[in-house]
């Protein structure tokens, strides 16, 4: 089955890359949450559920975000028929310290749920589907370092039934203050060189040049 | 292609074999028990695996230091799976699947002395588990929340369906750990007593710990297939089931369509025995029009053992199959959801051929697979 690419957005070291072009630097945030408030604010997101999310899933709200607004072909779609794909090496490693902090000190004690449901990685897709309403497939892999090949052999396994028409797929990776998002929107069609806009074949290779940009 | 269920095991404190624990369930033996709460004097239930049973055991295949507590689970799971199939590890057309939610969380609690931290990261958890096995594809591992176990035999099923490999082995674990305990109670979501899923004074979950292991591959080395498997998502709420079970309804409606049945004889829901998730499941089946089926949960034997429950509940159901036996859903005494299910009371002997699995999880995640006996 034919796929195409049509929109990505790779977010790491203060920058963003998106559809190809360097669109935003921020050289003044020295941290991740300063970082992202200025993201959010530059997107006008308006979405107040994101100042609750962990990094990780602001990361990939915002990084998400820009690649659909970018091309809004995915957006529109059926909402059941678009399916988000995960991965990451970490998986909620930032959060489950932020939790064990909570109940270390036994005269200190104070679990809180807010936090303890972001120790779970698949959350990063579930704020992404709450957001945009798209109620298709779901997975989250945790893999060493980003792994080309698996995502493209799982969305295109997905695409042979009639159930998936998009896919949502990425690398969302916070870890102390390392963190890089990649997301790519890829779409259940025949490459067409007359196209508008990203469009570009779906393959293992294609996929790791873009992941690859900076 | 078809992807064909095989050798299994599931590790639980009702036994180390599969069929130690299907010959407990028949028996109507528990897992979970009534403690206390580390730290407090607060009442809870959970089900936990002997530590000196466990490196017993473990140590007449490795040394008990080199391991976590879940990785010795985990190897000597696959272990007995290995042993039953013969299947190489040490070879392309063979992968290690692993589901989990936490992994090795208690290394982070600074549980050991001989472990390096790092181990707290799953590739390296499960690159552990792999280097055990010899394993020359690296092992993948699925961390989905609750729909994890299952959502890794849907993979795997894909993978084999695709050709991707010959034959895959997934692997289901948690340990219970202070850190799930504080963050469920934190949540409110624990009962202090052996659970009651869909009854009407259920009051929430037990945790429990296991690990559970099933072979899928290419060749018919059985007369039990996967016959479909999709996830869904709500699109509704992190931490709260969707009040009219939309995504559980999707998956479970994808999954009937794909598989071509014309019946189904039985259940195997998540049933947690929190009040919205029964509430949520019994109206997905209702809308599904399965609500007549005979239905059980096996959260009131195990507690949720979480990334393990999917692969335990599958292998328990498979083995439901195998031997035509309709398994109790304990726990269950009074209909306690708005739509009522058909729960099963009591153990009994019946021809079945196709039963439907379902879970679902934090993150609106849910997943459905339908088992065939052919």
């Amino acid at each position: 089955m034919e796929a195409t690419i049509v929109s990505w957005c790779k977010i790491k070291n203060n920058t963003v890359w998106l559809n190809g072009d360097k669109i935003a630097i921020d050289e003044k945030s020295v941290d991740l949450p300063a970082f992202f408030v200025n993201l959010y604010k530059q997107l006008n997101l308006n979405y107040p559920k994101f100042f609750k999310m962990n990094n990780s899933c602001k990361l990939g709200v915002l990084a998400v975000e820009m690649a659909i607004r970018s091309n809004p072909e995915i957006a529109d779609s059926e909402k059941e028929k678009v399916a988000i794909l995960i991965s990451n090496n970490s998986a909620s490693l930032e959060t489950d310290r932020n939790h064990l902090k909570s109940i270390t000190d036994k005269n200190n004690y104070f679990p809180s749920p807010a936090v303890f449901v972001y120790t779970l990685p698949n959350i990063i897709i579930g704020e992404i589907a709450i957001k945009h309403k798209f109620a298709g497939e779901n997975a989250f892999f945790v893999t060493e370092i980003f792994d080309q090949k698996l995502l493209h052999n799982y969305v295109s396994i997905a695409f042979q039934n009639n159930h998936t028409a998009d896919v949502v797929c990425g690398w969302i990776n916070v870890d102390g203050i390392e963190y890089e998002a990649f997301v790519y929107c890829v779409k259940k069609t025949n490459f067409n060189e007359e196209r508008k806009g990203i469009n570009l074949p779906h393959n293992s290779e294609t996929i790791y040049q873009l992941y690859n940009t900076i | 292609m078809s992807a064909y269920l095989g050798a299994n095991n599931i590790l639980s404190p009702l036994g180390f074999t599969t069929a130690q624990n299907f010959d407990a369930l028949l028996q109507g033996k528990l897992a979970v028990r009534q403690q206390y709460f580390p730290f407090s004097e607060s009442l809870f239930c959970c089900s936990k695996i002997e530590q000196s049973y466990l490196n017993d055991n473990f140590s007449i295949i490795s040394n008990i230091d080199s391991f976590t507590r879940l990785e010795k689970m985990c190897i000597l799971s696959i272990h007995d799976v290995a042993k039953q199939s013969k299947i190489d590890f040490n070879s392309k057309e063979n992968l290690l699947i692993i589901s989990t939610t936490k992994g090795n969380i208690d290394v982070l609690e600074g549980g050991y002395k001989n472990i390096d931290s790092n181990r707290a990261y799953l590739p390296i958890f499960a690159k552990t588990i792999g280097d055990y096995f010899r394993c020359e594809n690296t092992p993948l591992v699925v961390s989905n929340a609750c729909i994890s176990g299952l959502l890794a035999i849907i993979v795997g099923m894909r993978f084999i369906e695709n050709g991707n490999y010959k034959n895959i082995v997934v692997c289901g674990a948690d340990i219970v750990s202070e850190f799930t305990l504080s963050g469920f109670k934190s949540f409110n979501a624990m009962s202090d007593s052996p659970s009651k899923p869909f009854d009407i004074n259920r009051a929430g979950i037990n945790l429990g710990e296991a690990a559970s292991s099933i072979l899928l591959s290419s060749a018919a080395i059985s007369d039990i297939k996967i016959s479909a498997g999709n996830s869904a998502n709500d699109a509704n709420h992190i931490s709260g089931p969707s009040r009219n079970g939309d995504g559980l309804l999707l998956a479970v409606r994808r999954t009937i369509e794909d598989s071509k049945i014309k019946t189904i004889d039985f259940v195997s829901a998540h049933g947690t025995a929190t009040e919205f998730n029964d509430e949520m499941e019994a109206v997905a089946f209702s809308r599904a029009q399965l609500n007549h089926l005979p239905i059980n949960s096996l959260k009131g034997y195990y507690g949720h053992t979480l990334g393990a429950a999917g692969v335990l509940e599958s292998v328990i159901a498979v083995n439901s199959l195998t031997s035509n036996t309709l398994i109790q859903s304990m726990g269950f005494e009074t209909p306690g959801t708005t739509h009522e299910l058909n729960v099963i009371k009591k153990t009994e002997q019946k021809t079945v051929s196709t039963c439907l699995k379902t879970a679902s999880g934090f993150g609106g995640c849910n997943a459905a697979a339908i088992f065939e006996k052919i």
